[in-house]
């Protein structure tokens, strides 16, 4: 009888309880927000800092990668880390007779990179390409929204040189065509 | 980039919430001015037909309206539910369909009536089409003497509560049947479970309401009202406060039932979606499986005007009286139901049938005890 009368006692108690912990929280701030939102739901969000779109992500975050193609020396290291090889870098060398460049931080750029393509359908995120480049030229962007109605959308190209062509077998008389170089377009 | 919507839809979008949102509005003032309709009404029948006619006419009127506002009512029940839900869970719940979501229940709605129509192979043709239409019927039979006003009730009949006991039974009935035609098992066990637990939950339902006529004297709903028509203080007062605290304990018991009878949480073990995918409606698609949902709203919606009939004085209100105040009431007793949703944990099925056999019946038999002997003693 005891038991019983303890029972019921305890449904209503806990039942109260837990009403108003449910009610309280009709009131309280919501932790999620509308996807698209620009409003900053909380402190711990605001150190992400301006790079950050939206002001929503971590300043860590990991979205679209983002080559800086006119910084790349094409060392290929970032070909070689990548675990599920979604980059694909081609180098041809520089005439020594073009003008020297340089990286944003000073280093020469002997290589011209032709090729330098990114399957993002392949892409795991991993951010491991990014630790080894010497120039700091292949960066993880905070854009998130790239969403594509085909597959093949997602092989980003970032070379803007155009690859020379194959050199005609020994024209006899002829001489040989300088390659033009197809500057920055 | 981004999600930029065109703004062509992002117009059409706030067109349609602005008249949803009207017609929300409109909706409140025909409820607050149906007495005056309704009597603008009468004497137009009276002047113009015979007096069958008129009577005829006027009952048909009132079937109508009532039909109408049980089914436009689910709309915004379903939105109002989901937003409940989603702040409870510190979430936004539908945002994106017009504004704060509220073409959400619309936009729902317009799918399922899409949906393909499926009935699967094995199944019972005949009773799998009929059920739908058997919950549906059960739930919505019972507003025919829910009583809006002064007068204002489809069907006065004497023994209201009586026919409400016997025709939200129906309910039962049209999910076994669903449980049973859908040759699926958990369909099956879904529809026995919830035949178990109708069963169980009407015993103390019918107890609480003997217990209230025994104070009142009829088993009519309009002379239930009557009986409370000083509202909150006076002799005549809510019977919730009265013999206190016999008719608080049994507006509870009875709350709860109606939980358990409209298959709600804590008592939604019909349809436990973690062990019984989706219970009796598990084969049902399409609008088949939208008249469940129907069903489900209005028989919630049902069981709070019930409630507060009986227990919260029904349209004399605390502020003013009418239908409005009726309406209001039963919305704040069906946002409790929502409320209590999305607080407690699903029973077991020992569990709920103890909470009924074991807590619920003798409590309620105490109860009609405790009424007769001070209904005795005070006169």
């Amino acid at each position: 009888m005891k038991e019983y009368f303890g029972d019921l006692w305890a449904v209503i108690a806990t039942v109260t309880k837990g009403m108003i912990v449910t009610f309280s929280h009709l009131f309280t701030r919501n932790i999620t927000q509308q996807y698209t939102s620009d409003e900053l739901p909380d402190e711990r969000w605001k150190s992400a800092g301006e790079i950050v779109p939206k002001g929503l992500l971590s300043d860590r975050s990991r979205m679209r990668l983002h080559v800086k193609i006119e910084d790349c020396i094409g060392c290929k290291q970032c070909e070689k880390a990548c675990p599920v090889d979604c980059i694909d870098i081609t180098n041809e060398k520089r005439e020594k007779t073009e003008a020297p460049i340089f990286a944003a931080d000073g280093t020469a750029i002997k290589l011209k990179v032709v090729q330098f393509d990114i399957d993002m359908s392949l892409c795991c995120y991993c951010s491991l390409c990014v630790y080894p480049c010497p120039t700091d030229c292949i960066v993880m962007t905070p854009e998130y929204e790239f969403a594509e109605t085909d597959k093949t959308e997602f092989l980003y190209r970032f070379a803007k040189e155009k690859p020379t062509p194959p050199v005609p077998p020994a024209p006899p008389q002829e001489e040989k065509p300088q390659p033009v170089a197809a500057g920055g377009s | 980039m981004g999600l930029q919507r065109p703004a062509i839809e992002a117009t059409i979008s706030n067109v349609l919430s602005a008249v949803v949102i009207a017609g929300a509005g409109g909706f409140l003032v025909a409820i607050a001015l149906l007495p005056r309709i309704a009597e603008l009404i009468n004497t137009q029948l009276e002047a113009n037909l015979s007096e069958t006619m008129a009577g005829v006419a006027a009952v048909a009127l009132g079937v109508g309206a009532t039909v109408f506002l049980i089914t436009q009512l689910p709309i915004f029940l379903i939105w109002f539910e989901r937003k409940v839900a989603a702040h409870i869970q510190d979430r936004l719940g539908p945002m994106r369909v017009g504004w704060h979501g509220v073409l959400q229940s619309f936009a729902d709605g317009l799918k399922l009536l899409f949906k393909e129509d499926i009935i699967v192979g094995g199944a019972d043709r005949f009773l799998f089409k009929l059920a739908p239409f058997i919950v549906v019927m059960g739930a919505f039979a019972g507003f025919a003497v829910l009583p809006w006003g002064d007068g204002l009730v489809v069907s006065d009949l004497d023994i209201g509560l009586l026919y409400v006991i016997a025709i939200t039974s129906f309910g039962a009935i049209g999910i076994l049947m669903a449980g049973w035609a859908s040759n699926n098992k958990y369909a099956l066990l879904g529809g026995m479970r919830s035949a178990a637990q109708m069963v169980s939950y009407e015993i103390p339902t019918a107890i609480i309401i003997l217990a209230l006529v025994s104070q009142v004297g009829s088993l009519n709903l309009q002379d239930v009202i009557t009986a409370q028509s000083d509202g909150i203080w006076g002799e005549n007062r809510w019977f919730l406060t009265r013999m206190f605290p016999l008719n608080l304990i049994a507006f509870v018991i009875f709350f709860i039932c109606g939980l358990a009878e409209t298959n709600r949480n804590p008592f939604d073990i019909p349809e436990a979606e973690s062990e019984l995918v989706a219970g009796f409606h598990t084969e049902y698609s399409g609008m088949r499986f939208a008249l469940f949902f129907l069903a489900e709203y209005a028989a919630m919606f049902l069981v709070a005007g019930l409630a507060v009939v009986m227990f919260f004085g029904g349209w004399v209100g605390p502020f003013f009286d009418g239908p409005l105040m009726f309406f209001f009431k039963t919305l704040v007793l069906v946002f409790v139901q929502m409320w209590l949703r999305w607080t407690l944990p699903r029973l077991r099925v020992d569990q709920l049938l103890a909470v009924c056999w074991k807590y619920l019946i003798p409590i309620a038999f105490v109860v009609l005890v405790g009424t007769a002997f001070v209904g005795v003693a005070w006169s």
